[in-house]
């Protein structure tokens, strides 16, 4: 619901690292994106269609490396992923003492240039 | 044509986040300690701060600023008919707050006349667990007719928070509500979490919330 604010902070952050390293263009966008935050892909890139036109980024392909949430059992350790952020018992014990390890990345990781 | 991979990893949020710090440096060197208070629509976000005013309006000294989407000043209202500064925040249909809003706020506050600051976040469980203000605080209100599967569905402003209330507790006898399958999840997501079971409208478990409040209120005094 907020990835027009999300959108342009990565034009933002691509642009200015492209443009440090006197890029021509940046082809491709490489972002991380834990599953327990909120951030619908397609919005992403409906945004990005429009709002990189006729900047250094224009053309760049965005790619959305997605991290699933990841939990940790108090009880005996194990730990294991969420599917769809389902917070389930653990599968080994069946304990509900667990708690999130991962899957609240929401980093952009790197961009490759044409120079 | 030369292609080159470049390293940034840098957080998606970055800009808002200094900016929140820039506004926390504001409110501690002024010793006002700031409240973000987020809930869905009708959970009763201006309810509460209509009873804090009422509690602790003759003992400090508070303010509230506004958040809304729409340039309806009803909360706002509200606010100034008791007798208390409210700046409005028109977001212009953005469904959060942000610190650069909450900045713009900050300046229209005389905050050298302020102990406690309230700012009251657009009613959405979403978007505004993305974007830090720079608050001491991050408050949801989780009300009972709401249900108790919300931590389950929205877990990331569950993990954001530093208090909790539960509001609308004079419901319970009328509305299905698994007080532990809620509370399990609250846990998971946050464990040890300080929660606040309250009615603003019978006034049962307020005078928990207001301790609280005066205890932290105290502490950004006395770290001035």
């Amino acid at each position: 619901m907020h990835e027009l604010a999300v959108t342009e902070n990565i034009l933002e952050i691509a642009s200015r690292h492209a443009t440090q390293v006197h890029a021509k263009r940046v082809t491709d966008i490489y972002l991380v994106i834990g599953n327990l935050s909120s951030i619908v892909d397609d919005s992403v890139q409906f945004y990005w269609d429009i709002i990189s036109e006729n900047t250094i980024c224009s053309g760049a392909q965005l790619h959305f490396q997605r991290i699933p949430a990841q939990m940790a059992c108090q009880e005996c350790g194990h730990t294991f992923g969420l599917e769809d952020n389902h917070l389930t018992p653990c599968p080994q014990c069946n304990s509900m003492n667990i708690r999130v390890i991962a899957g609240e990345e929401f980093y952009l990781d790197s961009i490759e240039i044409e120079k | 044509m030369d292609n080159q991979r470049v390293t940034i990893v840098e957080k998606i949020m970055d800009a808002n986040d200094r900016l929140a710090s820039i506004n926390r440096n504001l409110l501690d060197q002024n010793g006002i300690f700031a409240i973000n208070l987020m809930a869905s629509p009708g959970a009763g976000k201006t309810s509460l701060i209509l009873k804090t005013i009422d509690a602790l309006a003759p003992q400090m000294r508070l303010g509230v600023i506004e958040g809304d989407t729409a340039p309806v000043t009803i909360d706002a209202d509200k606010v100034h008919a008791a007798g208390i500064p409210a700046v409005q925040i028109n977001t212009g249909g953005d469904c959060h707050l942000d610190a650069v809003m909450m900045n713009n706020a900050l300046q229209q506050i005389p905050l050298k006349e302020l102990d406690l600051l309230i700012i009251e976040n657009v009613g959405n469980l979403i978007c505004p667990a993305a974007f830090q203000l720079g608050t001491h605080a991050n408050v949801l209100i989780a009300s009972i007719p709401e249900g108790d599967d919300k931590p389950y569905k929205y877990p990331q402003i569950y993990r954001g928070i530093s208090a909790l209330i539960i509001n609308k507790i004079d419901l319970l006898p009328y509305v299905k509500f698994n007080m532990d399958y809620f509370r399990q999840g609250v846990e998971i997501l946050n464990p040890g979490l300080i929660t606040f079971p309250l009615s603003c409208q019978t006034g049962e478990g307020i005078a928990a919330w207001i301790s609280w409040l005066k205890e932290q209120v105290l502490k950004c005094k006395t770290s001035l």
